[in-house]
């Protein structure tokens, strides 16, 4: 199993029936392939669906359905299109229960960077900033490092997304908590060991008893 | 009743250093002949407001290749390159918004609000020389209404009174920005008789869109 496929079931099982959930393209659209069959759950695109379905069979795509990614989607039976202000309603007015984005840092404080990198990279918010702002659980999917670079940290030192704490960090070598009292270290990776874990982070964590390893859907 | 005029002629009305609100998300539900048009005519020194810029050769994409935008104000601009490119090298001033704040800022232009109080990017580098402020003990940013010369739509259907009905995730910023442009411009892909969308269908009524596009095809 690749680091991305950990991070990915273990966020599915953050995932409870009938949720209202927004997934980031990249990485964290891959949570949707490891749902349990009978869970169902609401996932919107901020571009304006409620009930995005798969990728549809070739040549059966619709120009005017895509996901937030522009790529084609389906929508689910039951579906709702909306249009933007409606959408960034659910999202801003706390009607949107989990979203799911990647990330580039996250500190101690729980505050996530995911949006710019000044002078290299600057694509623009996009719906990041309302959707951690907004949506009831924010959880952040990343691989645990960049080439070797701590990205969990004691400070951001990239541009904030927000300044609100997200409600979980989840990558391939642990699940996070941020809390009060700084990240608190909830699972370890499958076969990561604590040490690892502590090598590959840039902030002090809180660690009680032995966590134990990742359940993976 | 509205004569529907060509894309020609409603790019001729366009005058250059217009503003432009035009509808979109990553060319999904743009309007893509009155694009089409404005580049054809050369137009120059055009301010856009959209929530993104697409990529080069689609949408919103194809003005900023053309050389025809001057400011822009978006949500993101990551999938084009020439964007950015053309960002950094002064060519265009860009500022960017938050997806659901650019969307609210400009509701709040077309229906006659002096703002938008939202979290959303406090703390942040959207906070930059915006006033705070404090209602029942909760901070929040003010932004400004967003209005402008022009509003550029494109809708699945309408008739000839100019109502619209809009097609799944093609719908985004277009029934929005129809109450905030002082000209709006419908483009539809059908044009159908009076009477034959249901009222309950339609989501722009006609007497907020100014001028009629010929149909598709």
């Amino acid at each position: 199993m690749d680091a991305k496929e950990i991070i990915a079931r273990r966020v599915a099982r953050e995932v409870k029936p009938d949720m209202l959930v927004n997934l980031g393209i990249g990485l964290p659209s891959l949570v949707a392939h490891y749902l349990p069959k009978d869970v169902h759950v609401f996932f919107q695109a901020e571009n304006g669906v409620i009930g995005l379905g798969a990728r549809p069979p070739e040549g059966m795509e619709d120009p005017d359905l895509t996901d937030a990614g522009g790529s084609y989607v389906t929508a689910m039976p039951g579906a709702a299109s909306i249009d933007s202000a409606m959408s960034f309603g659910l999202i801003r007015g706390g009607h949107l229960d989990m979203t799911v984005l990647g990330g580039l840092e996250v500190d101690e404080r729980g505050y996530l960077a995911n949006w710019m990198v000044p002078g290299k990279m600057v694509p623009g918010m996009g719906g990041a900033m309302d959707l951690v702002s907004g949506a009831k659980k924010v959880v952040v999917a990343m691989a645990h490092t960049a080439k070797g670079g701590h990205k969990i940290v004691s400070r951001c030192s990239l541009p904030l997304t927000a300044v609100r704490r997200v409600s979980l960090i989840v990558t391939e070598m642990a699940l996070i908590e941020p809390t009060d009292a700084g990240l608190a270290l909830r699972e370890r990776g499958p076969g990561v060991s604590l040490r690892e874990i502590q090598d590959a982070t840039g902030a002090a964590l809180i660690i009680e008893g032995e966590p134990p390893e990742m359940q993976l859907g | 009743m509205k004569l529907a005029i060509t894309a020609d002629v409603a790019a001729s009305l366009i005058p250059d250093g217009a503003s432009l609100l035009i509808g979109g998300f990553m060319g999904v539900g743009s309007p893509h002949r009155l694009i089409d048009a404005l580049v054809k005519r050369g137009a120059k020194n055009l301010t856009v407001i959209a929530n993104d810029t697409a990529w080069p050769g689609r949408g919103v994409g194809k003005l900023i290749s053309a050389g025809a935008v001057m400011k822009l104000v978006a949500s993101h601009i990551g999938l084009n390159p020439e964007t950015q490119a053309r960002m950094i090298a002064g060519e265009i001033d860009v500022e960017l918004a938050p997806q659901g704040t650019l969307i609210e800022r400009i509701r709040a232009g077309g229906v006659g609000l002096g703002g938008v109080l939202t979290a959303t990017g406090l703390g942040t580098l959207v906070e930059k020389g915006k006033r705070i402020v404090e209602v029942d003990g909760k901070s929040y940013l003010l932004e400004t209404p967003i209005r402008a010369d022009f509003a550029l739509i494109a809708a699945k259907q309408a008739d000839y009174y100019g109502n619209l009905e809009y097609s799944l995730t093609a719908h985004n910023f277009n029934p929005i920005i129809a109450l905030a442009g002082d000209v709006v411009i419908a483009e539809p892909q059908t044009i159908v008789p009076v009477g034959v969308i249901s009222p309950d269908s339609v989501k722009t009524p006609g007497v907020l869109v100014t001028h009629l596009l010929e149909r598709a095809f």
